[in-house]
């Protein structure tokens, strides 16, 4: 996948969660959003991209996906699309 | 005319706690109180003679044809414009009223041609019942005098033509107008004799303000106002109730039958969605069903640059089948999708989803809402705990003050728009939200009391600066909020909403919209008793779909707008089933019901039902589908009534990722944009050629009856059955209501639905199940779906997209009444007529500052791509921002749009993009020649 399209994308998830006061909050609120839509592909090509340095996503971005390698979709609180 | 099947009851049917006993005929009836007397008679199995009264319309009391005798009353009343009283003791018939009424038919008739045996009404013409009632055995009238049977027939409109020789002036046509579509397009012109129906000032209905809806043809006792398709074949003499396939009201029609000839659609009266209304679409454009661009045998070719081949079923089918076990060996399990339809039933989009969870293997598929209302499902699914609207229509009938916010209502949902023009009327309040001056705004007796008119883009900056009033002005309903809503998350949101960076002093300089205007706005929909909420595409096609969905959420929330009738947050889903193709897990990431595939309890019961397992993880939505096309990771998709390389933005983006694609399978009605890159081509069914359900924007679940048989001779649930079972996973049903039996099986939300409770209760509005035998029109009554209301910070986060010197313009987008999105069924019907080019909105001032004048062509330019269109001066659009429409592929309108989306669904931001306009080279040329230059 377009590494920068992605990257884009996980930018704007992390401006949204930016507005939170709770930094661990944002940071939790990213890294399950990610878990809970992007498709596989999508979710490794990103954390790839943080372990190569990850300089183009917004540090909140970042310490999201950092915190996401390995651990399973989230499901205890109900998110959706629909 | 109505069809001959339906009953009339003369008056509209009152509500009252209060009943009224009278006796009629010797015979005692009860009655609601405001009964009329001839509603009374007709309920009791007596029909009193009419003519200027219908049940759709309030009583007129002009044709003096229903008088009765009332036991110590003086004369004969009228008894459509007499409410019934306690004791009241009436005769509908004596030889006084006899005679006065064969006399006032004798009146009419002296007016009127006596050709029956050839007039199109024959056998379906009240003017003809009624002069049987009365026994009209002679007409004194006729020779010499003046009359109107020569008058010349007015046949400018596509679809009816209206004769004002056959016209009895009983106004029903005027009032249908005003009173059911609230156009006022017909008025009465002269006095007396010389009484004609008129549209507008004495003109054409072409060149009037007519909209086509159909209500004064439905009202016309006779065949005045009259469908040419009937005056062409002749009454119907069959006729089957099913649900339109356009809008997101989902009408309820009859289709009226010769043979397996649709004769004419007639809106049911009985519809619980449209309660007897239409409009021109449902009404008049199905044709496009029978259109010679049908394609009616399967097809396919090796590649794209080869001519179609057409083949049997079974080849086709196949064909489909071996390159997708191909791809999948060569290239993974991930590399094939699927995107379901919106115009589709519940039941196939059921087993398309149903196809890529069990026979793919995989979670590819998406659809079409993740380009309009995705943001609807993410936002208030976080909010309430479920993503669809909370009332049903005519909750707005109890509405006080209605906020539309990014809705043309009257262009997209027409007939719900009557309803809510009908409220307005009453006196409910109207704040519009919305960058350009919608019709809504102003028209006849409806008029906003607020517009603020924002500039696209800054909706979250509004809604919050509207919510920080509410909140600095202490007018949030502390009660509800305690009572049903996350009391910590409430304070948390209240502090930042109160911020002075969510003032209206800070929303007026982003906005635009005035500081004061947006605080009277704020105070008027806090202050009303019952405030509700509307909005479209203007809401959620924007890189803060979700961020506004939440924020309007809150509002209600935060003013206690929720959990009964007249209020609410009501999104107006556009499509005939898009609402229901969400309801069946036509998501990435969930199943039927809003569930992620992640939960293990119900992936078990999935895994149980469909005898595989299916993967826990998300897979593509589109987007992210042709990303992966242009990666070279995917590599086959079977679109199911989706005109993708016509619908989604950045169109060069998307015709390269169709390109990369060695599959694609395109199952439609008509060789479409998409098709153009297809290898597989598999003929679809319209709305008239399945069985199966709809469910509308009000979840309304309706059923879909097949009228005539599958022009290319499968329903489109057959052809995905026989993929699946192509494909190694057997798929037999025999017919559509076993696979709503396995979704009402499979959904909770669901599970009480079936044919028999559909037919039974007409509609049903999920959630139906054990809690709601019967549906839930208004729903989080006394608790929300996810316990208690989520209050989510909405920070305002600009658009990406920004306008300069370059591209000092915003463009955004929208819809017309006449045409249906990208145009596939309706640029097959007349309505071509009404609306044949897309053109570009432009205000004057930007005009005249770049030398343009109206009808002049235009080039449009983004950074992304460009187009030409023909200018139409106007100030419904403010400085600063240009508007059009995307009905017609030529136009490629979605070629300009950006990649730039909503964060949480990547709804496309459809409505802002940043343009140039100039005078396209062929008008500078035009003028320079007509200078003689």
């Amino acid at each position: 996948m377009d590494i920068n399209h992605l990257v884009r994308m996980a930018n704007d998830i992390g401006a949204y969660f930016a507005g939170y006061p709770n930094h661990d909050e944002a940071v939790e609120g990213i890294a399950n959003h990610l878990r809970n839509f992007w498709e596989a592909r999508m979710r490794s090509d990103i954390i790839e991209y943080v372990a190569d340095g990850g300089d183009d996503l917004k540090p909140l971005v970042r310490e999201a996906v950092l915190t996401m390698s390995g651990k399973p979709v989230d499901t205890s609180e109900e998110v959706g699309e629909g | 005319m109505r069809s001959r099947t339906d009953s009339d009851f003369a008056t509209p049917r009152r509500q009252s706690a209060a009943s009224v006993t009278l006796v009629i005929d010797g015979r005692t009836v009860t009655v609601p109180e405001g009964t009329s007397v001839i509603r009374a008679a007709a309920e009791a199995g007596i029909h009193i003679p009419k003519l200027c009264a219908t049940d759709s319309l309030e009583p007129f009391g002009s044709c003096r044809l229903c008088l009765v005798e009332i036991e110590g009353q003086r004369g004969y009343p009228a008894s459509c414009t007499t409410p019934v009283r306690d004791g009241m003791r009436i005769r509908t018939e004596n030889p006084a009223l006899a005679r006065l009424r064969r006399g006032v038919m004798e009146l009419y008739i002296s007016d009127h041609p006596l050709d029956c045996l050839t007039c199109p009404a024959n056998g379906n013409c009240e003017l003809q019942d009624m002069a049987g009632a009365v026994g009209l055995r002679m007409v004194r009238y006729r020779d010499g005098g003046a009359n109107h049977i020569h008058a010349a027939t007015d046949a400018s409109n596509p679809y009816f033509s209206f004769d004002p020789s056959k016209c009895i002036v009983c106004s029903r046509c005027v009032r249908a107008c005003e009173e059911i579509q609230g156009t006022f397009a017909l008025t009465i012109d002269g006095r007396g004799f010389d009484s004609v129906i008129s549209p507008g000032q004495k003109g054409l209905f072409s060149a009037s303000e007519c909209v086509s809806c159909g209500a004064c043809v439905q009202a016309c006792p006779t065949s005045t106002l009259m469908e040419k398709s009937v005056i062409e074949l002749g009454q119907s003499e069959h006729s089957v109730v099913t649900t339109c396939g356009y809008c997101g009201v989902g009408c309820s029609f009859r289709a009226e039958m010769k043979g397996d000839f649709v004769s004419r659609m007639v809106p049911n009266p009985n519809g619980q969605a449209n309660h007897g209304h239409s409009c021109v679409k449902g009404r008049f454009a199905w044709g496009y069903a029978s259109h010679a661009d049908r394609i009616t045998h399967p097809m396919i070719r090796k590649s794209i640059d080869q001519p179609w081949r057409e083949v049997s079923w079974s080849e086709a089918i196949d064909y489909t089948a071996s390159e997708f076990k191909r791809i999948q060996r060569e290239h993974g399990r991930g590399a094939i999708g699927a995107i379901t339809s919106s115009r589709c039933t519940n039941e196939e989009t059921f087993l398309v989803q149903k196809l890529v969870r069990a026979a793919f293997g995989n979670n590819n598929v998406d659809t079409c809402a993740r380009v309009c209302h995705s943001p609807t499902g993410y936002g208030l699914k976080t909010a309430f705990g479920t993503s669809a609207t909370t009332q049903d229509f005519d909750s707005v009938m109890d509405a006080d003050v209605i906020m539309v916010i990014g809705a043309n209502v009257t262009e997209g949902h027409p007939v719900f728009a009557a309803q809510m023009k009908r409220r307005l009327r009453q006196g409910a309040k109207l704040i519009v939200i919305d960058p350009r001056a919608t019709e809504i705004v102003r028209m006849p007796h409806v008029q906003a009391d607020y517009h603020l008119q924002l500039r696209p883009g800054t909706n979250v900056a509004l809604v919050n600066a509207i919510a920080h009033v509410v909140v600095t002005e202490g007018l949030c309903d502390e009660e509800f909020v305690a009572a049903r809503c996350d009391i910590g998350e409430f304070e948390r949101w209240k502090q930042f909403v109160a911020e002075d960076r969510n003032s209206p002093e800070s929303a007026e300089k982003i906005s635009g919209v005035a500081a004061e205007k947006i605080r009277a706005a704020a105070r008027l929909y806090a202050g009303g008793r019952n405030s509700a909420i509307y909005y479209g595409l203007g809401v959620t096609e924007h890189s803060q779909g979700s961020t506004m969905v939440l924020g309007i959420a809150n509002l209600a929330m935060a003013t206690g707008n929720l959990g009964r009738s007249g209020v609410g947050v009501n999104p107006l889903r556009g499509q005939n089933n898009v609402q229901g193709s969400c309801d069946m897990g036509s998501f990435p990431h969930e199943f039927s019901g809003y569930r992620h595939i992640s939960d293990p309890v119900v992936r078990a019961s999935f895994d149980a039902a469909w005898k595989v397992q299916v993967d826990p993880e998300p897979g593509l939505r589109i987007p992210n589908m042709f990303d992966a096309a242009i990666d070279g990771s995917f590599k086959g998709l079977y679109v199911q009534g989706e005109d993708v390389a016509q619908s989604e933005p950045n169109g060069k983006h998307v015709a390269a990722a169709l390109g990369a694609m060695e599959c694609i399978v395109v199952q439609d009605l008509f060789l479409n944009e998409t098709a153009k890159y297809a290898h597989v081509f598999l003929p679809g069914s319209s709305f008239l050629e399945k069985n199966g359900t709809f469910t509308n924007s009000e979840r309304r679940i309706s059923m879909v009856r097949k009228v005539m048989a599958p022009i290319a001779g499968k329903e489109d649930w057959e052809i995905t059955c026989e993929l699946a079972t192509a494909l190694g996973y057997p798929m037999k049903y025999s017919h559509p209501s076993q696979i709503m039996d396995e979704i009402a099986l499979l959904t909770p939300t669901f599970s009480g639905v079936s044919y028999p409770t559909i037919e039974r209760l007409g509609s049903v509005q999920w959630p139906c199940n054990e809690r709601a035998p019967s549906g839930t029109p208004v729903m989080h009554i006394g608790e929300f779906v996810r316990g208690k209301g989520k209050f989510t910070i909405t920070e305002y986060v600009p658009t990406e997209e920004r306008t300069n010197s370059q591209f000092p313009l915003i463009l955004t987008t929208g819809r017309v009444l006449t045409q249906y999105n990208v145009g596939t069924q309706t640029r097959r019907t007349l309505n071509e007529t009404m609306h044949a080019e897309d053109r570009l909105e432009i205000h004057p001032a930007d005009a005249e500052l770049r030398g343009i004048r109206d009808g002049d062509w235009v080039s449009v330019v983004a950074r992304r791509g460009e187009t030409r269109l023909r200018a139409l001066i106007t100030e419904r659009v403010q400085p600063g921002v240009v508007y059009t429409t995307f009905h017609h592929p030529e136009s490629r309108t979605n070629d300009l749009m950006s990649e730039h989306s909503d964060w949480a669904t990547n709804c496309p931001e459809f409505k802002v993009t940043a343009v140039q306009v100039a005078p396209s080279a062929e008008s500078l040329h035009a003028r320079s020649a007509a200078a003689g230059g």
